[in-house]
């Protein structure tokens, strides 16, 4: 029972930061329709920067200086890349958005070379003991983070005049565009927050708590577990993207220790496979009607 | 030009081809099998991206399941399971397996499109590394490996084995192969040019375009798409074939990023997005950039000293096959195919 417990306390925490990445992924689709395959690659980024500069201005510097890098990054490649080219269908863009995780990518992991740094410093390896549970500090703080962001984001959808507006454009981009509403603004934003995001994400990730690995390709491998998270839930979803991402998080840790820590990766993606068979659009996520 | 001298081209492109093994050296005949394997890969992934609108990240799942099929099929080693077959006919056993395995997809396929597709073709990425680690006895484990057989044509080897020479050159087994992969690039073009001119090509093409328009006009959507994953899953179980023979070795990856990983996925896509969606041609360009810039620069890095420290010549090909992706999209969404499409134009 402990185990279980412990299972269970371990899953929610790792499911927790699949949560914000996933979220980072569903309001990009949500906004735009594009899906954004350099998820990983700025999540990389994030994580290279508070590396390379937490030594001289502190752990907790670095770690901001990290975070608003990738949220800047998102918002250069969306305002510099995307943007130009406003005529190109979400199938398109999708594509070019493989091209600049490529790029991106192979950039940061030729910098880490052969090291494999961890970065949170804060709270990496200071398990807490509780009767015969470990709690381990990086998923208790994911945890805490996460649910202060997804909830103040939910209020901000809700209430904000960014959430209608953005809620707005979902619904419908050229009746939002009548009303008023700036699109480019919109866009603007849920890719710097997709990129805020991505940048918190990285700090529990490249820890030994999370994943026993430090930042390097792995990180991008894990990171690409936001994918199954999001379409699990439901690529439009938000709501689906918390609860794809805690399930991704649980499935993880359940399938490392009951069958294998190889098996585990696939055994999200084969969750995936399941839950898209049963239901195309996600749990959550909104049934497409064609019209011809 | 006009439309009877059409072939012409064409035909200075075999005999170049074709006479190519008797005057370069066996490390550039190499690099050109590479591009080669990688040209009849991108055929299969263009047909399925390009001419169905299938986005898939899974190529490098079905290049392992035609790898590990032809090793299987034709070896036959102490404590490995190997059927001892014919190498051809393993080679076409291959084939249907890996298209089999595409079709064995299809209920995935079927019911999900577009993006939501291309990330649930990601899985078979992640099942193909778990499986090609764990069923040591058919793929040789990571560690070790396996050999495949060598492959043979009606008792012809093409190996080192036997004198054969043509104009005063050896034909030894990278001429040999070299033969090989340009007939099995040919037989590939051949067969997808055709399928994309044919009514199959209308029918993918049909639900690319709008499902539900083609369900309307008689296409079955479910068959349809089913069989262009098959289509393209044999063309990687071929490319994968021809892998393991340049290689000489079969071994499972051991991360996802190794030679049947996401980043071979992404490098067929990024031939096919280079090249110009659903373009054949435009594929197997797009393979000779993207398999073959590595290649040259590594030939070339080793006479020049080009590359210090951790530039590769495999970063700066990642580089240059990224920015090409992200060109194409802004500039030129219909990539070197409408660019050739047009310099033809202004000329007639």
């Amino acid at each position: 029972m402990t185990t279980f417990l412990q299972l269970m306390l371990n899953g929610l925490g790792k499911g927790a930061v699949f949560a914000l990445l996933a979220l980072g992924f569903v309001v990009i689709f949500k906004a735009t329709e594009v899906v954004n395959f350099a998820h990983g690659s700025i999540v990389l980024f994030g994580g290279y920067i508070v590396l390379v500069t937490k030594d001289t201005i502190g752990w907790a510097g670095g770690a901001f200086l990290g975070i608003l890098t990738a949220g800047v990054l998102a918002l250069a490649v969306e305002r510099l890349l995307l943007a130009r080219s406003r005529h190109a269908d979400p199938f398109s863009l999708a594509l070019l958005t493989i091209g600049i995780d490529v790029i991106i990518t192979e950039e940061i992991v030729r910098r880490l070379g052969v090291t494999v740094p961890f970065i949170g410093d804060a709270w990496d390896a200071k398990p807490i003991q509780l009767g015969g549970v470990t709690l381990f500090r990086t998923h208790l703080v994911a945890l805490l983070v996460a649910t202060v962001l997804i909830t103040a984001f939910f209020f901000a959808l809700r209430y904000t005049n960014w959430g209608i507006a953005m809620r707005a454009q979902a619904e419908n981009r050229e009746a939002a565009a009548l009303v008023g509403i700036r699109s480019s603004r919109v866009t603007a934003t849920v890719w710097l927050m997709a990129g805020l995001l991505a940048g918190i994400a990285v700090l529990f990730i490249a820890t030994q708590d999370f994943s026993g690995a430090g930042l390097s390709r792995g990180t991008h491998s894990i990171a690409l577990a936001a994918f199954p998270a999001a379409i699990i839930g439901g690529l439009d979803s938000t709501v689906g993207a918390i609860v794809g991402g805690i399930t991704v998080g649980l499935v993880d840790a359940l399938s490392t220790h009951y069958i294998s820590f190889a098996f585990a990766k696939s055994a999200i993606f084969l969750v995936m496979l399941v839950v898209l068979i049963a239901r195309p659009a996600g749990l959550f996520g909104t049934r497409e009607t064609t019209r011809v | 030009m006009s439309r009877r001298l059409s072939w012409l081209p064409w035909l200075v492109i075999v005999l170049v081809a074709l006479a190519l093994p008797l005057y370069l050296d066996a490390q550039w005949l190499k690099a050109g099998q590479y591009m080669m394997i990688g040209a009849v890969g991108a055929i299969g992934l263009t047909l399925l991206s390009g001419q169905a609108g299938q986005l898939s990240l899974a190529h490098g799942f079905f290049l392992l399941v035609g790898a590990t099929s032809y090793t299987v099929l034709s070896g036959d080693e102490e404590g490995l399971v190997g059927l001892g077959l014919d190498p051809l006919l393993s080679l076409v056993g291959a084939v249907a397996i890996s298209a089999l395995a595409g079709m064995a997809f299809a209920p995935v396929a079927g019911r999900v499109r577009g993006i939501y597709l291309g990330v649930a073709s990601l899985s078979l990425v992640f099942l193909g590394l778990y499986l090609g680690q764990e069923a040591e006895t058919l793929t040789g484990g990571t560690s070790t490996g396996r050999a495949p057989a060598t492959f043979e044509l009606f008792g012809f080897p093409f190996s080192n084995e036997g004198e054969l020479v043509i104009a005063g050159v050896p034909i030894r087994g990278t001429e040999r192969l070299w033969y090989l992969f340009l007939a099995l690039l040919a037989l590939s073009y051949w067969l997808a040019r055709g399928a994309v001119r044919s009514r199959v090509g209308r029918s993918w093409r049909a639900v690319r375009d709008n499902e539900a328009a083609a369900a309307a006009m008689g296409v079955d959507v479910r068959r349809t798409k089913a069989s262009v994953f098959a289509v393209s899953s044999g063309y990687a179980g071929l490319a994968g074939v021809m892998i393991v023979l340049w290689f000489d070795i079969l071994k499972p990856d051991e991360s996802e990023y190794g030679t049947y990983g996401i980043n071979t996925s992404i490098a067929f896509l990024a031939m096919v997005i280079i090249g110009g969606l659903g373009s054949v041609t435009g594929a197997v360009i797009g393979a000779l950039v993207v398999f073959g810039l590595p290649q040259v620069l590594t030939l070339y890095s080793t006479n020049l000293g080009w590359f210090t420290g951790s530039v590769t010549p495999v970063l700066v090909s990642s580089f240059v096959y990224g920015a090409a992706i992200v060109l194409v999209v802004l500039f030129e969404p219909g990539g070197l195919a409408a660019i050739g499409r047009r310099i033809r134009e202004l000329r007639s």
